[in-house]
């Protein structure tokens, strides 16, 4: 039986990093928003590792919040470590990575939700939906509720049929023990929509009072604390941080998994899913890197409140009795205590070419897709997309264009693009070596970058905005300055040079050459540089940046340039590739599967050559002219 | 695939015709040209009228060095072929003023254009109808259709197999870089080798060795230029006819600027070679001071291969002896005409004076041993001098372009290293050379890298 319950604008399915961004940019965009979850304990849970951010992961984070979303300043309120990675190497890298108090973290979302205007939370489960005329409906619950709908936004993580393994133990549930989703694959299949499936897993978790942790090397967080909110200070941050572990295997470990091997699910045949190469498991860098005698393992703790600690770099689905064993050859870990056992999970999601770059299905109007659900990995990767779900399932029922991060804007549209015009066969992973313009893209500005933008959309306020405005322009007049200011080679200069192991000056010079001597710092000038207004650290940070990188800086932009002639060279939705004379058949099947939207987006996907985007651009020309007398003769 | 940027290609058929056409098209077509041109006036393109003729000189845009003279059309958009700018410059034929004409724009900012790309400009902007345009699909399209000669093919096998090496090499460091940067805790239990400049000027030097072949590989598609020369009356031109009388070739009857020289075209085993010609005109003169100075002098300086001729008739000459001087550190065969003479020279006299050269008797009259002239000439190309058909050489401009750019990318990875800048600074020219090492064989950067990480290090949590 079924009952038709209350008429929203936008329905979340799912309550993960991806739906919780999802439902609060929607409802803050003023849209009547209900987000679904099958576990009201289980919002924004982290399944796996108890931390945010990291290499590109924190560029994403740093991103979203430039854009107005949630979890920048949620890990900013929960976090108990934090560290600035990459700090040795350039700016376009540094990376930041907080360890999450996993419990805080839940708590705090949903308590950021709950108190949300527009929004509500509901635990259910979302097993149908409904499609009139190529549009999103409804959808239905386990109980038969229809909530009728505008738009809606798939965030189903790993839940769709998943199964977890734990050596030969097939358990039909989702992460962490939670009831999977066994219904929906069916009904999307139903709809037309392609499932693929992918696997992961996670390693145990061990009690803290267990491990001699004086046999272990402790990894401390930085002195100096640096928010992923934009909103927040160093000051606002402050607090006592818990240490992380760094211990390794050894051959004792390494000969105990090689003679079990045959029990591993993925070594006998019995896990069918695509695992991803950057997450393997023990038991796979065991047999890929046979040479190495150890691996490193990091023990890291999962919140204040529990002795739990996540052992990173065993992910493994082993028996239980074998990862117990293996754990307990690994010094400090001999009286080791197992609390939850490790696993490989499989699941079902969507194929991400079937979306548009607004991540919305390209044969299903208002029916979005996001996170996990997409074939992506990580917390990080699944907020970014939610957000740019909720914000374009807003704008769609404005009747707006949808909001579209372009790869030279944020790695949030490199994850985006990868996704949509390639696809993926593996889950997943931001890297930074994935994005073509990583000196542009750097974590430090990502307001910069995006904050016009979450602006526009509406998410970022008048209060936020001036600060931001007020900012850039202290960038801009503080490199006019130094441009501007000249210093002569008097003796104190000179001291100053010679101290900063730098060549004395010949005659007079402007601060800004000076300050392009990569030894000489912004600090070091200030008793020389009397005209010096007071700034922000992070206003010094960016000028100083702009300023010593100013040539690869500008050749970047010059690719950017190339990149966005064939980015604004759009192509209609409505062609049919098989009458253009010229492509060849893999190209015509590549490109009317995945439907580019400009000649740029087309030259990225694999199989189709530059002789087929000379043909595109030629064709498109013609469409152009033939449209132009279209209308002439209409008039 | 770049758009509206200027571009640049010869637009005379190659090695023919006695005026050669650089054409020049694109926004900035006249500042670039102005870069190289001095005009006589004094002016600059800049400032003189659309639909000029312009009398100067191309220069070189470091040294400044007059490459040739010649005549420049300024013809600004929209009423030109493409309807942007476009400058065409008139240089003299041959194929080495129009090829350093070309070079110098390139130099001066411009981007050889791939095949059709005028005509696509063309058509992009409205000039030329569909019809036109199809006939540019059909010529992309027969890019990858063109059976190429064996020789040919071999060459640009062995050309792909170098590039994919240095590719990989470049790979080795990047994913160095790249594994650093995205695994910083890898760092921790195996510290990477962070010496990368040793390793960038290795790989550096290995491309400019063969950015150094690019001469033979030009010898291979353009022909091998092979200068006839003895004294008057030893036969050059019954040599050259003997030559061209057994394969048929097409004698060509180019009409001549001081600088063309070739005479004709000779195919053997797939490989063209053009004859310059030093005999006719001169033969009524003083040889030996003509090869002093002028023209003929220019013929052998350029020639890739010199075959000197002897009377076997009659004993060396001081003539023999002066022109043998004259060629030393050329590629040499020597060949003894009149074999159906009594010998007068032997092969102990020759190979006082001849070295190594090969030398071979033939008759003109008879025709004995052209046969197996024309076998040295071969494999001169084949095994001898050049060692082509093991090694790989690159062939053309555009690639010769590519591997230059990829070059002074390095260039600006080992500036990055030296101004102590860090890794992420520096895999920006390092993807740079990458990619168009890439131009070259068509290969792309990001999915290697990706595939590299995680085939060579053991990531992941």
């Amino acid at each position: 039986m079924t009952y038709i319950a209350e008429s929203v604008d936008v329905v979340v399915i799912g309550g993960g990093h991806a739906g919780c961004e999802a439902a609060l940019a929607a409802a803050r965009l003023g849209k009547n928003t209900i987000m679904f979850t099958m576990n009201l304990d289980s919002i924004a849970m982290m399944p796996c590792n108890p931390n945010i951010g990291g290499t590109s992961k924190g560029h994403l984070v740093r991103e979203i919040d430039a854009l107005g979303g949630e979890m920048g300043k949620n890990i900013d309120k929960t976090f108990i470590q934090s560290k600035m990675l990459n700090t040795a190497k350039g700016p376009a890298v540094h990376s930041l990575r907080a360890q999450a108090d996993k419990h805080e973290y839940v708590k705090e979302m949903k308590r950021v939700l709950e108190n949300t205007p527009n929004l509500q939370i509901k635990q259910a489960e979302i097993v149908d939906i409904n499609i009139e005329n190529d549009q999103i409906k409804s959808v239905i619950t386990s109980l038969g509720a229809i909530y009728p709908c505008k738009a809606a936004i798939l965030s189903a993580g790993t839940y769709l049929n998943s199964r977890c393994l734990t050596g030969q133990h097939v358990e039909y549930s989702g992460p962490d023990g939670l009831k999977s989703s066994q219904k929906l694959t069916k009904a999307l299949e139903d709809k037309g929509i392609e499932i693929v499936r992918f696997k992961t897993g996670t390693p145990c978790r061990v009690s803290k009072n267990s491990i001699d942790l004086s046999k272990m090397e402790p990894q401390p967080g930085d002195d100096t604390l640096v928010p992923f909110s934009f909103e927040n200070t160093e000051v606002d941050i402050r607090r006592e941080q818990e240490l992380c572990y760094l211990a390794y295997t050894n051959q004792a470990t390494h000969d105990l998994i090689r003679d079990n091997l045959h029990l591993s699910p993925m070594y006998s045949g019995e896990i069918e899913g695509v695992g991803a190469r950057y997450c393997p498991s023990i038991e796979d860098k065991i047999v890929r890197f046979a040479d190495k005698d150890r691996h490193q393992i990091f023990l890291e703790p999962e919140g204040l409140d529990t002795t739990e600690m996540y052992v990173q770099g065993l992910s493994s689905s082993l028996p239980e009795d074998v990862q117990i064993k293996m754990l307990k050859t690994i010094p400090g870990m001999e009286n080791v205590e197992v609390m939850r056992t490790g696993y490989a999970i499989e699941y079902d999601c969507v194929n991400p070419t079937q979306l548009r770059p607004s991540l919305e299905f390209k044969n299903i109007k208002g029916f979005y897709s996001a996170g996990q659900t997409n074939g992506s990995s990580g917390y990080e990767e699944a907020a970014a997309q939610g957000l740019i779900t909720g914000i374009n399932a807003a704008l769609y029922i404005d009747g707006k264009k949808p909001l579209i991060i372009d790869r030279s804007e944020g790695y949030i549209g490199v994850l985006i693009d990868d996704l949509v015009i390639k696809g993926t066969n593996e889950p997943y992973r931001m890297m930074t070596s994935r994005a073509e313009y990583r000196l542009l893209l750097r974590q430090d500005n990502a307001d910069l970058r995006l904050t016009p933008k979450g602006y526009e959309v509406g998410l970022i306020g008048e209060e936020r905005y001036n600060r931001f405005i007020e900012k850039r322009e202290l960038i801009d007049k503080e490199l006019k300055r130094l441009k501007n200011t000249y210093i002569s080679n008097s003796n104190q200069v000179q001291e100053i040079l010679k101290e900063s192991k730098s060549t004395e000056l010949r005659s007079g010079a402007s601060l800004f050459e000076l300050l392009k001597r990569p030894e000489i710092s912004y600090e070091a000038l200030e008793p020389v540089d009397n005209e010096r207004p007071k700034l922000t650290k992070e206003v010094v940070e960016q000028v100083m940046i702009e300023l010593k990188y100013e040539g690869y800086i500008k050749r970047q932009h010059q690719q950017v340039e190339q990149f966005k002639k064939l980015e604004n060279k759009k192509l209609p939705q409505d062609i049919d590739y098989k009458e253009i004379k010229g492509l060849r058949i893999e190209a015509i099947q590549k490109l009317d599967e995945i439907k580019p939207v400009s000649i740029g987006q087309a030259s990225r996907i694999s199989g189709v050559s530059p002789a087929d985007i000379s043909v595109l651009l030629m064709y498109l020309e013609q469409w152009g002219q033939r449209k132009a007398d279209l209308v002439k003769d209409n008039e | 695939m770049q758009l509206y940027d200027t571009i640049s290609a010869i637009s005379t058929a190659p090695g023919t015709g006695g005026i050669g056409i650089i054409r020049v098209s694109g926004k900035d077509a006249i500042e670039i040209v102005d870069k190289i041109f001095k005009m006589k006036s004094g002016k600059k393109l800049a400032e003189v009228k659309s639909h000029t003729v312009n009398y100067g000189h191309i220069v070189d845009l470091q040294t400044g060095q007059t490459i040739d003279e010649v005549l420049v059309m300024l013809m600004k958009g929209p009423r030109t072929f493409t309807k942007e700018d476009v400058v065409e410059i008139n240089c003299h034929g041959g194929p080495l003023p129009v090829e350093k004409v070309l070079m110098a724009t390139l130099e001066a900012g411009a981007r050889l254009a791939e095949a059709g790309e005028f005509t696509q400009r063309a058509f992009l902007n409205g000039r030329i109808d569909l019809s036109q345009a199809e006939a540019v699909i059909d010529v992309i399209d027969a890019k990858t259709d063109i059976s190429l000669s064996q020789a040919m093919g071999q060459l640009e096998g062995n050309l792909s197999k170098k590039i994919k090496e240095y590719q990989d090499e470049l790979l080795q460091v990047i994913a160095r870089i790249e594994v650093s940067i995205d695994y910083p805790e890898y760092d921790l239990d195996e510290p990477i080798d962070l010496n990368y400049k040793e390793e960038i000027i290795l790989i550096k030097n290995k491309m400019e060795d063969l950015l150094s072949t690019a001469d033979t590989g030009k010898m291979i598609r353009e022909g091998v230029q092979t200068a006839i020369i003895g004294k008057p009356n030893v036969g050059k031109s019954s040599l050259l006819n003997a030559l061209l009388e057994e394969n048929k070739a097409i004698v060509t009857d180019i009409p001549g600027t001081t600088r063309d020289l070739v005479e004709a075209y000779l195919n053997i085993d797939g490989i063209p070679f053009k004859l310059l010609d030093t005999a006719g005109i001169r033969e009524t003169e003083d040889l030996v001071e003509q090869i002093g100075v002028g023209l003929s002098k220019t013929a052998i300086e350029e020639a890739d291969l010199v075959i000197m001729i002897l009377d076997s008739s009659s004993k060396l000459t001081k003539e023999d002896l002066e022109i043998i001087d004259s060629i030393k550190g050329k590629n040499i065969i020597f060949v003894l005409n009149k074999e159906d003479l009594p010998p007068v020279i032997t092969r102990e006299i020759v190979e006082e004076h001849a070295g190594n050269n090969p030398l071979i008797y033939i008759s003109t009259k008879s025709k004995n041993g052209i046969d197996e002239l024309k076998k040295t000439m071969s494999s001169f190309v084949n095994q001898g001098k050049t060692e082509v058909s093991t090694g790989a050489t690159i062939a053309n401009v555009r690639h010769k372009e590519a591997l230059v750019k990829a070059i002074q990318s390095l260039d600006k990875v080992i500036e990055t290293i030296d101004l102590g800048m860090p890794e992420d600074c520096m895999a920006i020219d390092l993807h740079d050379a990458y990619g168009y090492l890439g131009m070259i064989i068509g290969e792309t950067i990001k999915e290697e890298i990706i595939s590299e990480l995680f085939t060579r290090f053991c990531l992941g949590k």
